[in-house]
This record gives structure tokens, C-alpha cells and sequence, in this order.
């Protein structure tokens, strides 16, 4: 049963469409990513969601009340910004009062709430602090406090890792993930960092131009792209081109080697197609069980710790391949000719 | 010699600017003859007048103060937020007060608002007071404006207001609660501006026939020799304590000091 259900959603400033037919059921409860390049839409259908733009057309719906013609302020939606936002006049308990004195909760409850959430992020000891007195990462803490304070429907969440670094980024996602299960609260996270929607989403949807390119798992979105856009905006893709054998049986011919794809093969026989193969789906040397074995020249080699990222020239294309570190195993140097093992199981057909 | 001329120039200004400060000071001290007194200001404070025409000053500014915020905040604000395109237009509205000149506008007043028309303002001190205070906020606009402006321009008024609109705040709220205490140095310094202003006018409020510290002072100069010195440098003490208020409110304000 959806909890949120967006139908048919475009917004237009002026003559241009900027979300185009855009259709979501969230389930209660559930993790959604909003995920795509700059200017694609994400951000206008979490503002339409939010109430600070009205849709062209199409409908929103929370909890079965129909929100699109409400005002913001009447939705109760929790929301954070990429810009914390937090009010500069007000001290961290001030802020997460905020939305509970807006609503009129008797002091002592309010003040019981207050505390509660400052415990829930571990920052209750800054309480009688000013915003300007707080790094990003607590300032990005106390807004996720504030916006969660008056139990809203849904929690909206704008980019607010982006103006954070790198290691406060990662600790305070997998903080938000930890509080928004336990919370049990319907989210929806909008981001343009791929890493940052799989590694805390229940779902992915990867807009592009103001459409909903694909919606799925983050592990549906990463291994079975539907689209193009979708194989090359997430993750890293080597892209071969490979000739239909045998369109029933799915066995493409990739320069020497025969192989057989997975099922969804819709090219008819003899006829000329491009498959994708993900970085970590080839393997350096002669690996048992892999399909086929095709030759590669080294070209880059990147030593990125737990990974190692090689980039190697076969048949005249550059491919990239992940490999694991492995202490007794140095990696080879670049100009060395290697073997790279491969299956057509592995493989993602691109369609369109 | 670049350094040479820059400590020329600030010695030059600093000079310039109080030399005059300096004898109008000295000379309101020279009333009793061959020694430096106090008995100007003295004269001055015993004058039933001065407290009279100060305090209705005091009063109207206070009211020119008020209209002004409620006039000018949620202006300033709305053009921030919605109508960004409409800001030139509002700013030339706003500087118009510094083009045309106080005797034109009160005139203007006199025609539209006298006792025999259909809005007899005139006809009543309240009324006369009425006009007088939108006078003076008129005249005051252009300071006011852009002081609201300019702190309005330090905070980030459209993701402040969402923000507000999320956790269920109405425009009321989301004005008295966090744009006007965000904005509140700058109002006050607006305010402090509008109070000098109010003090020293002379021409609407001497057409208007009110009694004000305007047309006090004015009519001390005309008569007496040592009183408008000391009167002169009274309002110069009063505007510069404002100003000292006006410093303090930054440092007291503790959410300000992330922006000194």
C-alpha cells in the first residue's frame, strides 16, 4: 500500500518542461533516492512534494489526503537543506522547538520532545549553543532534529551532505539511514552522488531531463540498468560492440570470443548491438568459470587501497577493471600484456 | 609617500570634520563672560520648551519608528523573496524622498488633507500628528530601506523561510520570529537614522504648525547667542549615544557575532 503517490507530476517554468510525467508510490516507511545530474528534476519534484512549487499538473498524495493544492506550512513534511538553514537568532533547543511552538505543544512536552531528539543525535550538550558556534556536520545534525521534532509525514532531505566533507558526509548518512529506520519515517533524498543513494536507499529513481528514467533497487539500478543513461550515469561502464548469433539462445560475438548474455536479448540475428560490462566484472588472468578470455595492455594503474583500478587497451578500446588489493600480489605495471577473463552473464544489454 | 599622503588625508578629514565641532563646543561654553561654563545648557534644560518640543519629537519618532518597521520590513522582505525583478523600481520608489524636497510634499499634504477636504486631517492635532509621522517616514524611507535591505542581504531569506514554512510557520510568524530578529541590527541602525531625522526637522513640522524640537531650535537661533551651540551640540550627543546603543546591541546580541 503506497503512503506517498505522485501521478503524473510536470512542472513548466515558462515553456520549459522541467518534469515530465513523473509517477512514485513510496510504502510507508520506505527510503527513496531522487538521483540524476544537475538540472534534471530531482529537486523541483522534492519542492512540489515540499509545497514550495505547485505542479503544472499531476497530483500528490500522503497518507491518502491529497496534498497538491495545500500550503507548505499546512503539510507537515520535515525537511532538510543543503544550506543547514538553521535559524541564526536561535540556539540549537530553540531550533528544534521551533516547529513545536509553531504548533502550539505545551512547554513541558515540548521541552521533553527537545530533549529527545537532541539525545537521538547525540548533541545534547550543545543545546544553549548558536548555530555559528557548530561545525557543518552538528549544524546538518540539529536541522535533521529539527525537521523530525513535530513527527512530520515524510521527511524530505535536499542534498544535505553535499557542503559537508568527505568523512563527516559518510558517518552522518549512515547516521540518518540509522534514524530514519528506527523512526520507521518515509523519506525521500534527493542527490546527485550515486554512492551516497545506494549505499541508503530502499530504492533508487535516476531522473533524467525531468523524466523518471528507472526506479529500482539500488542493486536492480547498478546491475540491470534499463536505459542508456541509467548504465552510464551510475557506476562505470565498458561498453563492447558485439554481433547476434543466436538471438533465442542470447550468444553474441565479441572479436574472437562467443557469448551468452542474459535473457531480454531483442536484436534479431546478424545484427550489430552494444553490451556494457561493469569494471568489477572482468577479471585479470584466466579465471575458471568465466566464458571467455580476450588479451588487454595495461595502461594506468590505480592504487585506491582496498581496490585496485587498472585501465587496459583491448582491441583498441580503453576498458577499466576493479581488482582487490592483495598483499602478496602486486599489481601489474603499466605496457604489460595481460589476460582478462570475462562472461556474457555479466553483461549489460544496452538497449536505446 | 603613498603612506605620507594617506596620513595627510585622514588628518586633513579628522580636521575638517571636527574643527567646527570643537568651536561650536567652545563658544557654548563662553556664556558667562572671561571663563568656560556650563550655563547654555543650563538655560537650555530650565526651558519648559525644550523638554516639550523634545519629548513630542521623541514621541513622533517613536511612531515614525514603528510605521517605518511594519512599513519597510515586510517590503523589503517580499521583494527579496518574490519580486526580485521589481527591486529597482522599489529602491527608486524608496530614494524619491531625497528628490523632492520636504516643503513639496508637505504642501502636497496641506491641499489634499486641509479642513476642507474630504479627509480634514489638518482639522485636529491627532490628525495633524497622523500626517506629520507619515511625513517623517516618508522622509526617512530611503535610510530605512536600506539599512533593512542591506541586513536582509546577509541572511539567506529564501531557504530561512522555507525552513520556517516546513515546520508549519505562517508569514507572521516566519517575519516577527526569524527575519526581524535576523535583521534587527539594521533595523535598529534605521531606526537610530529615522531619530536623528525626525529630530532635526524643521520644514513639515513648522508648516504643520506642531510643536517640534525642530522649530525650537531654529527659533533659539534666531534669538539668542550661546543656547543654539549648546542645543547643537546636545543632538550631537544624542545622535552619537545612539550610535554607542546601536554597537552595543551588536555586541549583546549573541547570534550577531558570527557575522562581525
Amino acid at each position: 500500500m503506497s503512503f506517498l503517490t505522485i501521478s503524473h507530476l510536470e512542472k513548466a517554468f515558462g515553456s520549459n518542461l522541467v518534469v515530465k510525467d513523473f509517477n512514485l508510490e513510496v510504502a510507508k516507511g520506505e527510503f527513496i533516492s531522487l538521483l540524476g545530474p544537475s538540472g534534471c528534476g530531482k529537486t523541483t519534484v522534492l519542492r512540489m512534494v515540499a509545497g514550495f512549487e505547485t505542479p503544472t499538473s499531476g497530483s500528490i498524495t500522503i497518507g491518502g489526503q491529497e496534498v497538491t493544492g495545500l500550503k507548505a506550512n499546512a503539510r507537515n513534511i520535515g525537511m532538510m537543506f543543503q544550506a543547514y538553514a538553521l535559524f541564526p537568532n536561535l540556539t540549537v533547543a530553540d531550533n528544534v522547538a521551533f516547529g513545536l511552538k509553531v504548533k502550539g505543544v505545551p512547554r513541558a512536552e515540548r521541552e521533553s520532545r527537545v530533549s529527545e531528539m537532541l539525545n537521538l543525535i547525540g548533541l545534547a550538550e550543545m543545546a544553549g549553543r548558536f548555530p555559528f558556534q557548530l561545525s557543518g556536520g552538528q549544524q546538518q545534525r540539529v536541522a535533521l532534529a529539527r525537521a523530525l521534532a513535530p513527527s512530520p509525514r515524510v521527511l524530505l532531505l535536499d542534498e544535505p551532505l553535499s557542503a559537508l566533507d568527505a568523512k563527516v558526509r559518510v558517518s552522518l548518512r549512515n547516521e540518518i539511514r540509522e534514524i530514519q529506520q528506527r523512526l520507521g519515517i518515509t523519506t525521500i533524498f534527493v542527490t546527485h552522488d550515486q554512492e551516497e543513494a545506494m549505499s541508503i536507499s530502499d530504492r533508487i529513481v535516476v531522473m533524467n531531463a525531468g523524466i523518471a528514467d528507472q526506479v529500482g533497487s539500488p542493486f536492480e539500478i547498478y546491475n540491470r540498468p534499463t536505459t542508456r543513461f541509467v548504465a552510464n550515469f551510475v557506476g562505470t561502464l565498458n561498453t563492447f560492440a558485439v554481433k547476434v548469433e543466436d538471438s533465442a539462445a542470447g550468444k553474441v560475438r565479441l572479436g574472437g570470443a562467443l557469448l551468452t548474455l542474459p535473457p531480454g536479448l531483442s536484436a534479431g540475428m546478424g545484427a550489430e548491438m552494444a553490451i556494457a560490462l561493469r569494471p568489477e566484472a572482468l577479471r585479470l588472468g584466466r579465471e575458471p568459470g568465466y566464458e571467455t578470455v580476450i588479451k588487454g595492455w595495461i595502461e594506468e594503474v590505480h592504487f585506491m587501497g582496498s581496490i585496485i583500478r587498472l585501465r587496459a587497451r583491448v582491441a583498441g578500446e580503453l576498458v577499466v577493471m576493479d581488482t582487490f588489493n592483495r598483499a602478496d600480489q602486486p599489481p601489474p605495471v603499466p605496457g604489460t600484456e595481460v589476460e582478462i577473463s570475462l562472461s556474457g552473464k555479466d553483461a549489460i544489454i544496452l538497449n536505446g | 609617500m603613498t603612506r605620507f599622503f594617506a596620513w595627510f588625508a585622514l588628518i586633513f578629514g579628522c580636521l575638517y570634520f571636527l574643527l567646527p565641532l570643537v568651536g561650536m563646543t567652545e563658544f557654548s561654553l563662553k556664556m558667562r563672560r572671561g571663563e568656560y561654563s556650563f550655563d547654555a545648557y543650563r538655560r537650555v534644560f530650565e526651558d519648559q520648551r525644550f523638554w516639550d518640543t523634545f519629548g513630542y519629537s521623541l514621541a513622533l519618532s517613536a511612531a515614525t519608528i514603528v510605521v517605518g518597521v511594519l512599513l519597510v520590513v515586510p517590503t523589503a522582505y517580499w521583494v527579496r523573496l518574490k519580486l526580485p525583478q521589481a527591486r529597482p523600481f522599489v529602491e527608486f520608489v524608496t530614494l524619491l524622498p531625497l528628490v523632492i524636497p520636504a516643503i513639496v510634499l508637505v504642501f502636497g499634504y496641506i491641499r489634499l488633507y486641509n479642513t476642507s477636504s474630504v479627509l480634514p486631517l489638518t482639522g485636529s492635532a491627532f490628525g495633524t500628528d497622523f500626517l506629520l509621522t507619515m511625513g517623517y517616514t516618508t522622509l526617512a524611507l530611503p535610510y530605512m530601506y536600506r539599512s533593512v535591505d542591506t541586513g536582509l542581504r546577509t541572511i539567506d531569506v529564501a531557504t530561512l523561510t522555507e525552513a520556517a514554512q516546513s515546520l508549519g510557520a505562517g508569514w507572521i510568524t516566519i517575519l516577527a520570529r526569524i527575519i526581524l530578529p535576523n535583521v534587527m541590527v539594521a533595523v535598529l541602525s534605521g531606526a537610530f537614522l529615522t531619530l536623528a531625522i525626525v529630530l532635526g526637522e524643521f520644514t513639515m513640522a513648522a508648516l504643520l504648525n506642531r510643536p517640534a524640537f525642530g522649530p525650537f531650535m531654529q527659533l533659539l537661533g534666531a534669538n539668542r547667542a550661546y543656547e543654539p551651540p549648546a542645543l547643537a551640540v546636545i543632538a550631537f550627543a544624542i545622535t552619537w549615544g545612539c550610535m554607542g546603543l546601536m554597537q552595543l546591541v551588536t555586541r549583546l546580541s549573541k547570534h550577531e557575532r558570527a557575522k562581525a
